[in-house]
Order: C-alpha cells, then structure tokens, then sequence
C-alpha cells in the first residue's frame, strides 16, 4: 500500500495512464490549433477533438454538437446559469425583477456564487433546503415554483454526501412549464448512466478530473433540440465552441477527457460495483465498531464512491490528524477563521456538533479491499483514541444532554 | 510573525507535493497531539461538585468545534499538585490543553494566572488560524481558578485578579 492512502477522489482522481497516453501525442506531435482551417496541424488536431466530443457525447446520450468544452465545473457552471439567465431574462440589465431562479442551498460553491451574483443583478433566486435526507425532490421544485421561473439549477449528485437528487423528474417539471434545467454533474457523469433525452436535461455540467481524466477541461452539455437551449457567452473572442466559448481549444485536455469518457462507458458497471461493496464495507463496520456514528444522507439514493460519516463526541480535524495515514476531507473547517462547520452538513439539519464530527471518504476504482480495512482499523482506533480525550463523551456517559448545556461559545 | 515551524527544518527541501497537511504544524504541536500529558478527570460532574481542592473549568462550545476542559487539584500549599485535561477539538486545541497542564503544574494560583496564551503561541508555534485555540486555553485556566475560589469562598479575591 501507498501512504497515505487516497480516499479523497471525490476532489479529484488520478489521472487513467490510458488517458494520458492518449493525450502525450498532442503535446509534441499533433500540436496544431484546431482553428487552422488551411494546414494539416490544424485538421490533425480538429479530428482528434471530433473524436473525443463523439466519445463524450455517447457517454451521455447527446449529440456531438450538444458538447461544449470549458476548463472544468466551476467555468461550467459559471457559463450555463450565468449564461442562460442572462439570455432567458424577462427584463435587461440594470433594471430588477429580471426572473427567478430555482437552486439549493447545498449546491457547490460553484453554483452557489454565480446564483449570489444574478441576485444582486437583478434577478430573484430561491435556494432550497434539502430534506434531513440530503435530497432535492420534485415536488419541493415545484412548490417553489412562480410565473416568471426561468432557470432550475440542481447538482445531479452532492460533492460532500454522494446523495442523488430527483434531477430526471425534476427536468420533466422544467419541460412542462418552459423552465430551463441546469445541472451540475459533476460527480455523477462518468460514474452513473446517464441519457440527456431519458433524463430530460437542458444543460448539463460536468469535469475531467472527476473521471480519471485529466484537471483543466471539461464540458458542457447544451441541448439544440426540443428545446433549443442558447446562452449568452461569459469568455468571448475568437468565436471558439460557435461563439459559446472563445479560446484555443484546450486539445491535450480534450483528447484526454475523450478517451476517460471512452473508459467510462466501457467500465462503469464494474466499476461501480467494485466501489459500491467497498464503501458498504467500510460504513457497516464502522458503524458495527463505533457507536454513534451515522452515515449522512439518504441510504440508498447515494453515489457509489462517496460515504460521510459522522463520529458522534470526535472533531473532524483532530480525527484527521489522527489518520494521517489516509487522506480524506472533513465536513469541519476550523481552518478558516469562521469556524463554521459544513453549510452543506448545516443544511440538512445535522446538529452543529455532529457536523463537526464528519468524514468524507471517496472511493476510486482503484481502492483496494486491503486499503479500505487499513482505514477501518486507523479510523476505529483514532475515534475511540479521541474519545477517550472527549469531555463530551464523558458527559455522554454520566448521562448529561450535551444539547441543554449553555455553552459559552466564542 | 514567523506563523510556522516546519519540523525538521526541512521546509525549504521538501518539496511542495510532498507537504502534508501535518507538516503545517510544528514538532513541538504534534508531540503533544500524539503524546497528550495529564488527560483524564478527578472524578465524574457529580463527584466534581463536592470536591472543593478542584477547580473546573469548561470552555468552548461544540458548535465551534472546540470544548475544553481543565480541572486543577490545589495542594494544601495553595500550589496546583496536579492538572487534567479533556478536550474535544482539533488537534492545536489538544496540543494546547496538554501543554497548559504542564505548565501550570507546582505554580501558585498568581503564577497560574500569568500564563498567557501568546506563550502558547510561541511555544507550540501555532499557525494564525489556531490562534484561538490558545486563547480557549488561557480562558479554561482562569474558569478552573475562577471554580476553586468559589467552592473556597474567594470569589472577591478571584474578582481582584
């Protein structure tokens, strides 16, 4: 085994050497701009793109045209709801009650900014509060939503609770009333089948370094039929991606998002199911091992790689200090001055102290059944060790409600 | 201010994808973290009550992520014979508490109250961002001598300091 072990693959995986073998050509040989029309550089380069948008495109279900490439997630989301509210607003620039936006409060930062920025645009966004079960459903779109609807933006899967939304039932809403639907799919493309006409998207955002492919690319999926769905571009220039997104093409990314993408279609099924019986390993036993702790989320309704587990009386970066030996996220972040825990955690209800208490560990289809009984044995050992140095876990155990306790908080 | 130590002084060899999120803290910080001195507790909440040679005190609050807590047992000599610790937190936090109990071991109630987080700082080198966690210390310092002088009946004197 390799130390510290990788479970932290919900923030980025490595990079498949099939992928990158497929891109190294295009650093140093293939090197033209797809943009030169009038030499063999750039035809050579414009095919290898072709090849890699039809290979992204059969992932999803979609048209090669429908793919437009970005630098990755954050640039996506950026460009489809920016994108598409500017293009779909009732009203122009500088003037209020533009439309409204549908989106939720445990979105990526990525969704969330952008949706922060139209409102002081102008328009009028309403974030929705997940269920104690981390979803988004239907039914709670639909309930917020009004006349002047213009944009529904919810993530396919959540980054820090792997929990899966109502997004295909959601888009048949959208389709009903004339509403576009975004979704940030970044964790869930590549991982999960996906079929843009079954699953009834409009835009559809996702990233390379989330499959096995490489940081710095990624794609947008814009649907051109029933309905055609335009955006207003956020980069312009020299009229790249039909003047959705200016810039050189990013060839070396491209080719290697392809070919992940290729991967993916052939192997999602095993490798789902390779992720799936480890990461119920690693929930059951430690939830056998250790008493209060909890998996949050919904316990079917989840990705196969991402597990958040809170360990009831045990802060979540002293844990992690404790396994230095595996490197994972914590739902704490008393590394920032604000000493907030987890706004994603905070809004599905979790009390504060068991927010602070949490662990995302994600899996890749290269974890190994040795790595993930490494970990069981670290965590058990480090949250029963922490434990053991917990006031509150004492308090537990004499029977005190730590919840009643007036607490001097700074 | 120089916010980190790297262990080893190795900080300008190492490089940059080989930094740990570890290697943020310094020698003196981790010690402490892996090897905490004098963790455990007098007796439980009750017991605690009726003990007057013990001072506790309980700072923090769990939705900050940080719960501390110091109990002193006061000699006869009116020094501190023995310190304990328990603290829920991360691991600058723990660190912190542990080094406090050293230090406040043998001092006099007056010398106990001069310990200053900034000593904390300098000795545990703590990053700007753990600075709190310093200050949660001294806090629990003073709460645990503030409890001994009203179980003894010295609160006007614990009010002079």
């Amino acid at each position: 085994m390799k130390f510290p072990i990788y479970f932290d693959n919900a923030a980025t995986t490595a990079c498949d050497k099939r992928a990158l073998d497929a891109m190294l050509p295009y650093f140093t040989e293939t090197f033209g701009n797809p943009g030169s029309r009038n030499h063999a550089y750039g035809w050579e380069s414009e095919a290898a793109v072709d090849q890699a948008r039809q290979s992204i495109a059969k992932l999803i279900g979609a048209q090669p045209k429908e793919i437009i490439f970005t630098s990755g997630s954050t640039e996506g989301n950026n460009l489809a709801i920016k994108g598409a509210a500017t293009m779909y607003a009732k009203k122009g620039a500088g003037e209020k009650g533009r439309g409204h936006i549908i989106a939720a409060m445990h979105e990526h930062k990525a969704t969330l900014d952008p949706c922060k920025r139209l409102a002081k645009d102008g328009f009028d966004v309403t974030f929705l509060e997940p269920r104690a079960d981390g979803l988004i459903t239907k039914d709670m779109v639909e309930g917020a939503m009004r006349d002047d609807t213009i944009l529904v933006s919810i993530m396919w899967a959540n980054n820090e609770l792997g929990t899966i939304n109502e997004v295909p039932e959601i888009g048949k809403l959208c389709h009903d009333r004339g509403v576009v639907l975004h979704t940030d799919a970044t964790q869930w493309v590549g991982k999960m089948p996906t079929d843009v006409e079954r699953d009834n998207i409009d835009l559809m955002t996702f990233s390379g370094h989330k499959m096995y492919g490489p940081k710095g690319v990624g794609a947008i999926y814009v649907r051109r039929r029933r309905p055609r769905i335009r955006l207003t571009a956020q980069i312009e220039g020299g009229g790249q991606e039909r003047g959705i997104r200016s810039g050189t093409l990013n060839v070396t990314g491209i080719v290697g998002l392809g070919k992940a993408a290729e991967l993916a279609y052939e192997e999602m099924e095993k490798d789902q199911q390779h992720t799936l019986k480890l990461r119920k390993k690693l929930e059951d036993t430690l939830q056998e091992k250790l008493e209060h702790t909890q998996v949050n989320g919904h316990a079917d309704r989840r990705l196969p790689h991402i597990t958040n587990i809170s360990f009831g009386f045990v802060e979540g970066e002293g844990l992690m200090m404790a396994i230095k030996d595996i490197a994972c996220s914590s739902g704490s972040a008393c590394t920032s001055a604000s000493l907030e825990p987890s706004y994603v955690l905070k809004a599905l209800g979790i009390g504060d102290d068991l927010a602070h208490s949490s662990l995302r560990l994600s899996l890749s289809k290269w974890t190994t059944e040795e790595e993930v009984d490494f970990a069981i044995e670290k965590i058990t050992w480090a949250v029963n060790h922490l434990r053991n140095l917990s006031p509150l876990y004492d308090m537990f155990k004499e029977g005190i409600d730590i919840s009643k306790i007036e607490w001097q908080s700074h | 201010m120089n916010p980190v130590r790297e262990p080893g002084g190795e900080s300008k060899q190492t490089p940059a994808h080989r930094k740990s999120f570890q290697m943020a803290y310094s020698k003196q910080l981790i010690e402490h973290y892996e090897n905490p001195r004098n963790v455990g507790t007098f007796g439980t909440t009750k017991e605690l009550k009726e003990r007057k040679d013990v001072g506790v005190g309980i700072v923090g609050a769990p939705e900050c992520g940080d719960v501390m807590q110091l109990q002193l047992q006061i000699g006869a000599d009116g020094k501190v014979a023995d310190a304990k610790f328990k603290t829920f937190g991360c691991g600058s936090a723990i660190a912190c508490s542990s080094l406090a109990t050293e230090w406040l071991k043998g001092r006099t109630m007056e010398d106990a109250m001069k310990i200053k987080n900034t000593d904390m700082v300098e000795e545990l080198a703590l990053p700007p961002v753990k600075i709190h966690c310093s200050v949660l210390a001294e806090d629990a310092i003073r709460a645990a001598i503030k409890d001994y002088n009203e179980k003894n009946g010295k609160a006007e004197e614990a009010h002079a300091h």
